[in-house]
């Protein structure tokens, strides 16, 4: 059977564009068909907004490479469309267990909550996700959206003007050119359009090496995450295992920094170390195999003009906490909302600016907190070694230790706290959905409060009346009650009797009040969606 | 403003200098280290305040000869 990764899904096929005398403009240009470029076409297909996706390649990526998918992307695939096969395809887990040397010392659970439609995390192959999202697209084109998917479509060069971008494309019939109105760069880590545009990347290389092996094996290890400091199978360093569907498991081990890569990675050398971790007698096969470094880097700035970079190529950290991927579909949730307002002439072109400051924060947390853990899993003197060992120690019977175990800080969506697009903040109402921050779950009527809110703005009002009068661009409004929604109350009302929320289309609290206040939400729309600068925040 | 205490405030000094060395009995350098390490994180934790902490790791940094002085 051809595996997925092996198949054209988007082959070449030649455009009428190629064949143009004058360059042919398009709104939106995407460069990169991996799970950011994808998921941005769809949000502004989604949004009504035409887009072009260009990538050098006509297939799903090679092994399974991102494979921790968190909470929060799964509600990002819900409102794309693709939400429920990328569940169903998974593998679900919440649990953690950490252990030091031979003994188990701590575990955890990531989401200890109910009351939210998706769970913590998901393990799936990055292929399988990408699958699912060619498929969204192409289900979106053939309804007459306004997508489409250029595979073998390598961009040579770029020209950034004040308007637009130039775009020289390479294809197996030779070169053509286009323009866009806005670019989106989401050409992974070692981006060729940064390159091009001769932009900066700076950050931290850490020096260690690790083996990533995925085997195909029948196993009856639960379904958790297993960490392992100091292990006997592979001493003074780290090891992960995890479960993702088909059967496969993802095994990494650190190899520290003077090592072999290319004698390390061959099946003599990995087949006994894996052997050595699972048992003699496990049988297993090798599916892929890779050995990675990582950097923890960003851009300075992720727009420039009418270029913008998202995902690994505007920002890389490291593989502890899941944050790559999951950071890059963040990206494109802020991003896609007010790009496409933008570009329907709703929201003036500062809107964009906005993406960068609370884009580049969400990048700086995730840069901290990856940094925070590869500090701990791989100590780089004598002395971090002993506090990190000490930490280990006393995790085993005291609890107090237990939060400094950092095995990775697994994703969580950032909060723009003081982001320039945040209103009023009413005192009294819980802490936890400040403006700012990412909606929580919880559960409304029959179904789910995210699944209900609108694909713009939207007003939800708990235990207080709706507005007699319209709202700006007819936003969706919901209305809950404590009595039929006690989880949804206690988490927006708290202790107060009432709440109102304004919401961004990227489910993110714009605004909060106890009461309604039409002039109160009209403001802070206006602000939320650039057209007023917010007094608030000067 | 939590303050550091920097006055006296063991009440027998000399009984629990003796019983800091004592636990370091007969350990190999690498284990008193360790056990040292585990120290500084349960009286760390036991004090809590931040910027008690901050203050004490910054009277600790600032005190001491250093190679260069």
């Amino acid at each position: 059977m051809t595996k997925i990764f092996e198949r054209p899904l988007y082959p070449y096929t030649r455009h009428a564009d190629q064949d143009a005398v004058v360059p042919v403009r398009h709104k939106v240009v995407i460069i990169g068909a991996g799970p950011v470029g994808l998921a941005a076409a769809i949000d502004l297909a989604q949004r009504g907004v035409p887009v072009v996706v260009l990538d050098e390649n006509d297939r799903v990526s090679f092994g399974s490479r991102a494979i921790c998918f968190a909470k929060r992307t799964l509600e990002i695939l819900d409102r794309l469309g693709c939400g429920d096969v990328a569940t169903e395809k998974g593998v679900t887990w919440d649990q953690g267990r950490v252990f030091f040397d031979e003994r188990e010392i701590y575990n955890f659970h990531l989401l200890p909550e109910d009351g939210h439609k998706r769970p913590a995390f998901i393990n799936l192959q990055q292929y399988y996700f990408e699958q699912f999202l060619v498929e969204r697209a192409q289900a979106l084109a053939a309804e007459g959206a306004p997508l489409e998917i250029r595979g073998r479509n390598r961009v040579e060069a770029i020209g950034a003007h004040p308007d637009h971008v130039r775009l020289e494309i390479e294809t197996p019939e030779g070169p053509y050119e286009v323009q866009a109105e806005w670019l989106i760069a989401c050409d992974g880590a070692n981006s060729p359009t940064r390159r091009m545009m001769g932009l900066d990347f700076v950050g931290r290389i850490f020096e260690d090496n690790f083996l990533i092996a995925d085997v195909i094996m029948q196993a009856d290890f639960p379904t958790e995450r297993w960490f392992w400091f100091d292990p006997p199978f592979n001493r003074g360093q780290s090891a992960l295992l995890h479960k993702q569907p088909d059967n496969v498991w993802r095994i990494d081990l650190q190899l520290g920094w003077d090592i072999d890569r290319e004698a390390e990675k061959a099946p003599e050398r990995v087949i006994p170390r894996i052997k050595q971790m699972l048992g003699e007698d496990v049988e297993f096969e090798l599916e892929w195999v890779s050995i990675y470094t990582f950097q923890c880097r960003r851009m300075e700035r992720f727009r420039h003009g009418r270029v913008i970079f998202a995902g690994d190529a505007a920002h890389q950290v490291s593989p502890f906490g899941a944050r790559g991927a999951n950071s890059g579909l963040q990206d494109v949730d802020n991003l896609c909302w007010k790009l496409a307002r933008v570009i329907q002439g709703r929201s003036p072109n500062w809107l964009i600016d906005t993406y960068d400051f609370e884009r580049v924060y969400g990048a700086d947390e995730n840069i901290l907190n990856s940094t925070r853990s590869t500090e701990f899993i791989t100590p780089k003197s004598e002395i971090s070694r002993i506090f990190r060992d000490a930490v280990l120690d006393l995790a085993e019977t005291q609890e107090f230790a237990r939060p400094m175990v950092n095995s990775g800080r697994l994703s969580v969506p950032c909060r723009y706290d003081d982001g320039p697009l945040n209103g009023a903040g009413a005192e009294g109402l819980p802490a936890r959905m400040r403006p700012g921050a990412p909606l929580s779950d919880a559960p409304l009527g029959d179904g789910w409060l995210l699944d209900q809110l609108g694909p713009d703005f939207t007003l939800l009002a708990i235990d207080t009346d709706l507005p007699d009068r319209p709202l700006p661009e007819d936003m969706t409004c919901l209305q809950a009650t404590r009595a039929v929604s006690p989880v949804l109350a206690e988490r927006y009302a708290g202790e107060q009797s009432s709440a109102v929320y304004l919401i961004r289309p990227d489910q993110h609290v714009c605004a909060r009040w106890v009461q309604f206040d039409a002039a109160a939400v009209e403001a802070a729309f206006l602000q939320a969606t650039g057209q007023s600068r917010g007094e608030a925040h000067g | 403003m939590a303050n550091l205490t920097l006055s006296r405030n063991i009440a027998d000094p000399d009984r629990f200098y003796d019983t800091l060395l004592a636990v370091h009995d007969e350990l190999s350098k690498d284990e008193s280290d360790a056990l040292n390490a585990r120290l500084i994180l349960i009286l760390a934790n036991h004090i809590g305040d931040e910027q008690v902490l901050n203050k004490a790791l910054h009277l600790a940094a600032q005190t001491g000869k250093t190679e260069d002085s």
